[in-house]
């Protein structure tokens, strides 16, 4: 099944931008549960009763327009609103089945891994970001195997082989992100979460990621907050879409695309606000 | 050309002659005195200047390298005493804390910045001079020291607000707690211009005379250890620019010119090497 849905969405991507990703059906495990989860900033309501899914290694898309809170849940899925203050929640999220609230925040952070909309670099040299969450989590193994294994996971392994002891601020944009992509993957989360990872980037860079989603997909569980409806079509299997703060609709991402179930979906989709 | 434009034209022309010969003069006067220093100081410059120790009234040569030793070893002690202290207190502003209580810090500091450096001195001398009944390069250290925590508390705090919040949350997004991601993404990031804020506050006080007379006092022989009382730069330009002797009034020149190139020099290099720029890219 998985297999299907992998080529299925890889023939997407090199054919049409519109035709939406077909996806498998069945028995998927759930990789995290969110279960009506209420989010505060302070007293602004941010979160009203959200409840998704989010399956093993697929790829599950945030759609909805500014504002409408899916960063604000993508960050509540490695509790990064903690780094906050006055941030409250009240609801459930679960990681195979453990509420995460209840899990060491560093562990859970290991686990589930996030990708930022800019790329944040360290100020130090390409092979010191990769190793750096490898380093504070106390690895013991060879170093520079593991730096190797993500970068190529990152496929940016044959563009900095060479320089790895440069600066990160020598590459461009978007191999920087691939970067950031290559240190979250270092330590081999379980799930990694990608807020609007393309958004800063030109069409190259954004296709050559979109890719590697696609390559990734197999060993990990991917969640994707994006603006771009056409990025959600191309590359998730699932989509979420999101409004003032509520989910509207969780469904296949062919089905979204195709036939939603709600009027205001539709509405977004076609482009009648946004 | 009405009369009342010439007015304006002319008193355009006055004012911007004026602000500019201001300006002139307060760039005029670091020269004036730098030339001043190197007039009078310069010829008495030489190898046994910077290599011996004074020499009885009198007598020729004689130099000071007692009193650079001792401002070595004062500076040194300063540092270790008021870099880590002001370093991680400014950590502890820039990272922690709520509303009063960094308020509270900040402002007991820039009170502290504008204590002046005589009553610094009577409090070292009240704290370690009369605890061991004598004067010595460790009180001298810690008077010196005191004055050094408020520069670097305030200016670390200021670099360590400037590390961009990217970088603090992607050091977070891979599992750090918050100890680790200050102490291996934010404090490296910020490091050049704390660097830079330490080297100038020593810069500073490398001048200071006031708190020196009464903890470190002076010597005119060597100080082995930081036991015994030390000369100093400053206060041997002091003694001997008020003593009797001519021979002394040019060492004091000299031993000026000395201090004044050591500041200089100092804030020349830091502003040309460390200034340049920070570590990460500014969002």
């Amino acid at each position: 099944m998985a297999n299907s849905g992998a080529s299925a969405a890889a023939s997407t991507a090199k054919t049409s931008a519109h035709t939406p990703a077909m996806t498998t059906s069945g028995a998927s495990t759930l990789r995290m549960k969110v279960t009506k989860l209420d989010f505060y900033y302070g007293k602004n309501h941010a979160l009203h009763n959200v409840s998704m899914d989010v399956a093993t290694n697929k790829v599950t898309a945030m759609i909805g327009p500014s504002g409408c809170g899916k960063s604000t849940l993508l960050r509540t899925l490695n509790r990064m609103h903690e780094t906050l203050r006055h941030t409250r929640l009240e609801g459930e999220i679960s990681l195979d089945g453990v509420n995460i609230l209840t899990l060491d925040v560093t562990k859970l952070r290991r686990m589930v891994g996030m990708v930022f909309q800019k790329p944040n670099p360290f100020p130090k040299s390409i092979y010191e970001n990769v190793a750096y969450g490898l380093k504070i989590n106390g690895y013991k193994g060879r170093l520079d195997d593991a730096v190797e294994k993500s970068l190529r996971r990152a496929a940016l392994w044959d563009e900095v082989k060479d320089k790895l002891h440069k600066s990160a601020y020598a590459l461009s944009g978007g191999q920087q992100q691939r970067l950031c992509i290559a240190r979250a993957l270092a330590v081999d989360p379980e799930v990694l979460l990608l807020d609007e990872p393309c958004s800063a980037l030109d069409p190259v860079n954004t296709a050559k990621i979109e890719e590697l989603l696609f390559e990734l997909k197999p060993t990990c569980t991917l969640v994707i907050v994006t603006h771009n409806m056409q990025q959600a079509a191309r590359v998730s299997d699932s989509t979420a879409f999101m409004l003032n703060g509520e989910l509207i609709e969780f469904s296949p991402t062919g089905h979204m695309f195709t036939t939603p179930s709600d009027p205001r979906t539709e509405a977004y989709i076609t482009g009648r606000f946004g | 050309m009405s009369l009342r434009l010439v007015w304006r034209k002319s008193l355009n022309v006055v004012m911007l002659s004026l602000t500019g010969l201001c300006a002139l003069l307060t760039v005029s006067a670091l020269f004036f005195i730098l030339g001043y220093l190197v007039w009078n100081g310069g010829k008495d410059l030489s190898w046994s200047f910077f290599t011996h120790l004074p020499a009885p009234v009198g007598e020729a040569g004689g130099g000071m390298a007692n009193a650079i030793v001792g401002t070595l070893k004062l500076l040194l002690l300063a540092a270790l005493f008021g870099v880590p202290i002001g370093l991680l207190g400014g950590v502890y502003l820039a990272e922690f804390g709520g509303r009063t209580v960094p308020f509270l810090v900040r402002y007991t500091a820039d009170l502290m910045n504008g204590v002046p450096s005589i009553v610094i001195g009577i409090f070292a001398y009240g704290l370690v001079v009369m605890r061991m009944h004598h004067f010595s390069t460790l009180a001298g250290g810690i008077a010196l020291g005191v004055m050094v925590i408020p520069t670097v508390l305030r200016n670390t705090e200021s670099f360590l607000r400037e590390v961009p919040r990217s970088l603090r949350e992607g050091s977070f997004a891979l599992g750090a707690n918050k100890w680790r991601m200050i102490a291996t993404v934010v404090l490296p990031a910020a490091s050049r211009g704390i660097l830079t804020g330490v080297l100038l506050a020593l810069a500073r006080v490398a001048g200071e005379t006031a708190p020196l007379l009464f903890t470190a006092f002076g010597n005119r022989f060597w100080s082995p250890g930081w036991n015994q009382p030390t000369s100093s730069l400053p206060v041997v330009i002091y003694t001997y620019a008020t003593g009797p002797y001519e021979d002394w009034h040019r060492q004091a020149w000299a031993a000026g010119l000395v201090l004044l190139g050591l500041v200089l020099l100092t804030n020349i290099l830091v502003r040309a090497f460390l200034t340049r720029g920070t570590a990460y890219e500014r969002t």
